[in-house]
């Protein structure tokens, strides 16, 4: 464990000290990374733990947004105040999705369909709700953006950064400590097979359930940064599938359920896909699509030939 | 310990158990055969709390458990395996037996004890921190019953968890048990085809036969019972 | 809001929802046999109304001409889909099938927008703007055709499976793996085979369709979602259900278009799947 703890050690030393070295330009991806990194983890509580499919965890990063948006927006409450809310919010769609699947015993494909059509239902919905902005988008106050306004969750690049670097962190650091407690030992039980869980007294609905909304709570947490970080919002962008599958593609191709996959596959994605534009931008090729073809490519070596992800091998290759 | 008092299920118009009634006495092994179809299973699902006897009581400790769920069962003191072994095969045999002691402690150390010790007595110690996927059948069948029994039950119940096994490791398992039960004065029902077992084992036995009890008592008055003999002419058995 | 205007609406509605139906036969039938889910089936689907639409603006071919060639290669494409991507993975969990098809979905896509571009195209046929009168109904010519198109390789499958010796072994392989084998099919290779028809479903509905809508990208992913929703709701393994749940859709589309506005009329079918799945998620029709 110790060259695992030496090895976690230097990339934080790395990640914190990573804005004196680079540019606005590399803090920004930066910062997508760590975003998707965080998502990522958030949506593998409930694949990883619970074992339950989400295609739609888009729904989740839309509602926790526009809740703590909507909320400023209109009566200007800051974030701080507006992450409860959404949250809750969050946490009591998850809980009624949860119920719902789990109470009529749907799972697997007819799971990720159930939870497909919530997003795009909620898509369709908020793209008619004039008090969030309708289709033409929500926008909030951009205000000056040099001082660093906690409360408002306003100021340089530089806070957004650090701020998703502690979230990213602190994600790991919590999927690690339950992974190793009751709780992640009877989520890993339930996932490996429900019914000898139950055998063992486990509940397993309400452990399920547990994990549900514990993604959903997490998931929320994203979408208010989002909502914060890039300051408009509109329906058709962020419940869109395309986002739902985006969430998902780091922790499948870093490997579902692990601690490290989710971080590992949101880096590995944008520093390959963003090199790729990069390099086409350098030979004159602006082509619309061809990053979502490479992520579509990777994905699919990915699933033919490391079914668990990217991590597992390579974590036995450096004997961590 | 535990009472079935009357119990039947039905499938489909089909009667799998038919007034069913037995009693296991607190600290015996007992064991529950009869030819297939008998329905056996139908009597250990309806204890196990995988689904409800259409009518009748079942009762443990004095209380009424028919219609629990089954892992309301587990918490009640009653463990099980399955016929079929399930392992958590992307788990370490230690960790497998951990998840069963979670069920008496919320903390991780205490409940690797626990499952070390549980290990080390079915002689699955060295073995502990292999993949339980590697383990060869006889293995996870103990590796299914330290399970269960991290879980501290007061009545273990056992499907058919001699199946498979050859004779000699029959007889390993047969001491498992008089060992669990001389130690830790463990309830054991076991569902048991073997007769190999069941001979060694019981001390006290029911039998099954259209879903109805035709007879009850010790191993030497079921071999003589004309009714038990009749229902098993034909039937191959092994003794 | 006069009743003509409302019939008029219901028919053209039932027209468009019968090439759904033949659409989701596709998945359907992909489904009830090979037991995959196919999330790239809106993709295909998008890919043949492409082709259909270059076709035409390369060689002036009508659609309907060319559905013939396009479902040819269709086929050969399903089959190797199948047996080649897909085979291997029947024995992995549910979702890494999934998983892949995704990856297929999101190549497919967003390849056709690579090569075309996010404007729309379409295709423009004589008779597109003509219709035929029935008293005071007017029937669009092409989506009648289209409709005719639809129906008839729906009943051309039906007969298939049906009264075929080929087909009933597919039916085989479909009711019980483990026994097909045991008798000597060859499950693979026929797995492949109904992938591939599958996608000829696929093939002639997007041909069809092209003459009926603009295409762009983004239709993939809605109607891969739209074929899963009329497979629910219509009922896993019943071709008969697939077309009911296409007529159903295209029906109630075509009437929230009219009463409500039309974009919300997607999420009556979200909300339709919504509750098939918590109520009868063996649908309408279905046997499961």
């Amino acid at each position: 464990m110790t060259k695992a703890s030496a090895a976690l050690a230097v990339l934080a030393a790395i990640l914190i000290a990573l804005p004196a070295f680079v540019g606005n330009y590399a803090l920004s991806v930066a910062t997508l990374i760590l975003y998707f990194a965080y998502t990522g983890q958030a949506w593998n509580v409930m694949m990883g733990f619970a074992g339950q499919l989400s295609l739609g965890h888009a729904l989740y990063v839309g509602v926790g947004g526009y809740a703590a948006g909507a909320i400023f927006y209109h009566w200007g409450i800051g974030p701080w105040a507006g992450l409860w809310v959404a949250m809750a919010l969050c946490v009591l769609l998850g809980v009624a999705i949860g119920f719902l699947a789990f109470r009529f015993g749907i799972s697997g494909v007819y799971f990720a369909l159930l939870t497909i059509a919530f997003a795009e239902f909620t898509r369709i919905g908020f793209d008619h709700l004039d008090w969030i902005g309708g289709p033409g988008g929500m926008f909030l106050k951009v205000a000056q953006r040099d001082a660093w306004d906690l409360a408002n969750f306003r100021g340089p690049p530089l806070m957004y950064y650090y701020t998703i670097l502690f979230l990213a962190a602190a994600a790991l650091a919590l999927c690690a400590l339950l992974m190793k407690s009751k709780a992640g030992y009877y989520w890993q039980a339930i996932r490996e097979n429900e019914e000898a869980a139950q055998a063992l007294g486990i509940n397993t609905f309400r452990w399920k359930m547990l994990a549900v909304a514990l993604s959903a709570a997490m998931t929320s947490v994203s979408g208010v940064f989002f909502a914060f970080y890039y300051n408009n919002l509109f329906p058709e962008q962020v419940f869109n599938i395309s986002r739902s599958i985006e969430i998902i593609l780091g922790p499948v191709i870093g490997g579902v359920g692990t601690l490290f996959g989710p971080v590992l596959g949101a880096v590995l994605l944008t520093v390959l896909s963003d090199g790729l534009t990069e390099l086409l931008a350098l030979l004159g090729w602006e082509i619309p699509g061809i990053k979502q073809v490479f992520y579509g490519i990777v994905l699919l070596a990915v699933v033919m030939f490391l079914p668990h992800g990217i991590w597992p091998p390579l974590a036995k290759k450096l004997r961590l | 310990m535990l009472e079935a008092r009357k119990i039947s299920k039905s499938f489909r118009g089909l009667k799998a158990v038919s007034n069913a009634s037995f009693e296991i006495p607190e600290g015996s092994i007992n064991a529950l055969i009869g030819p297939n179809g008998a329905g056996k299973t139908t009597v250990f699902n309806m204890i196990a709390g995988v689904f409800a006897p259409d009518s009748g009581a079942i009762l443990f400790e004095g209380n009424p458990i028919n219609g629990l769920r089954p892992d309301q069962i587990c918490a009640a003191g009653i463990g099980r395996t399955f016929q079929i072994v399930k392992p958590f095969a992307g788990l370490t045999v230690l960790e497998n037996v951990m998840v069963g002691g979670f069920l008496r402690t919320k903390s991780t150390p205490e409940a690797r004890k626990i499952s070390e010790q549980i290990l080390d007595r079915l002689g699955l110690g060295p073995r502990r921190d292999l993949p339980a996927s590697s383990l060869t059948l006889p293995d996870r069948k103990r590796l299914e019953v330290a399970r269960a029994l991290a879980t501290r039950p007061k009545l273990l119940l056992l499907d058919e968890v001699m199946a498979g096994l050859r004779p000699t490791e029959t007889d390993q398992m047969v001491e498992v048990f008089r060992d669990l039960n001389r130690t830790y004065g463990t309830t054991i029902l076991l569902i048991e085809h073997v007769m190999r077992a069941v001979m060694a084992l019981a001390q006290h036995i029911g039998v099954l036969h259209h879903g109805e009890v035709i007879a009850r008592g010790t191993p030497q008055e079921i071999v003589r019972n004309a009714a038990v003999l009749e229902c098993y002419l034909g039937e191959e058995t092994e003794i | 809001m006069s009743f003509d205007l409302v019939v008029n609406v219901l028919i053209a509605g039932l027209l468009t929802g019968l090439v759904y139906g033949l659409m989701a036969l596709g998945l359907s039938v992909i489904f009830g046999v090979v037991r995959v889910v196919n999330f790239a089936h809106g993709e295909m689907m998008t890919v043949a109304m492409y082709a259909a639409t270059l076709l035409f603006a390369m060689l002036g071919l009508d659609p309907f001409v060319v559905a013939l060639p396009v479902a040819a290669a269709f086929f050969v494409f399903g089959y190797l889909l199948q047996a080649g991507l897909i085979n291997p993975f029947i024995t992995r969990p549910e979702h890494s099938q999934f998983m892949l098809l995704v990856a297929v979905a999101i190549i497919l896509v967003n390849a056709l927008l690579m090569i075309f571009g996010p404007d729309a195209r379409n295709v423009q046929v004589d008779y597109q703007l003509e219709s035929f009168e029935i008293g005071k109904i007017l029937v669009d010519k092409a989506r009648l055709y289209a409709a005719a198109a639809a129906v008839l390789t729906a009943a051309g499958l039906f007969l298939f499976f049906n009264y075929s010796k080929t087909g009933k072994a597919i039916r085989a392989c479909a009711d019980n793996y483990l026994g097909a084998k045991v008798v000597g099919l060859n499950v693979k290779k026929y797995y492949a085979l109904t992938f591939g028809l599958g996608s000829v479903c696929v093939a002639i509905a997007g041909c069809a369709m092209a003459l009926l809508v603009d295409v762009t990208p983004p239709l993939g992913p809605a109607y891969t979602l739209l074929a899963f929703v009329i497979v629910i709701v219509g009922g896993l393994g019943s071709m008969a259900g697939a077309l009911l749940g296409g007529v159903l859709i295209g029906v109630s589309e075509a009437l929230a278009g009219l009463f409500i506005t039309p974009s919300a009329k997607s999420m009556f079918s979200f909300g339709l799947l919504i509750l098939v799945l918590l109520l009868r998620p063996q649908g309408l029709l279905g046997k499961r």
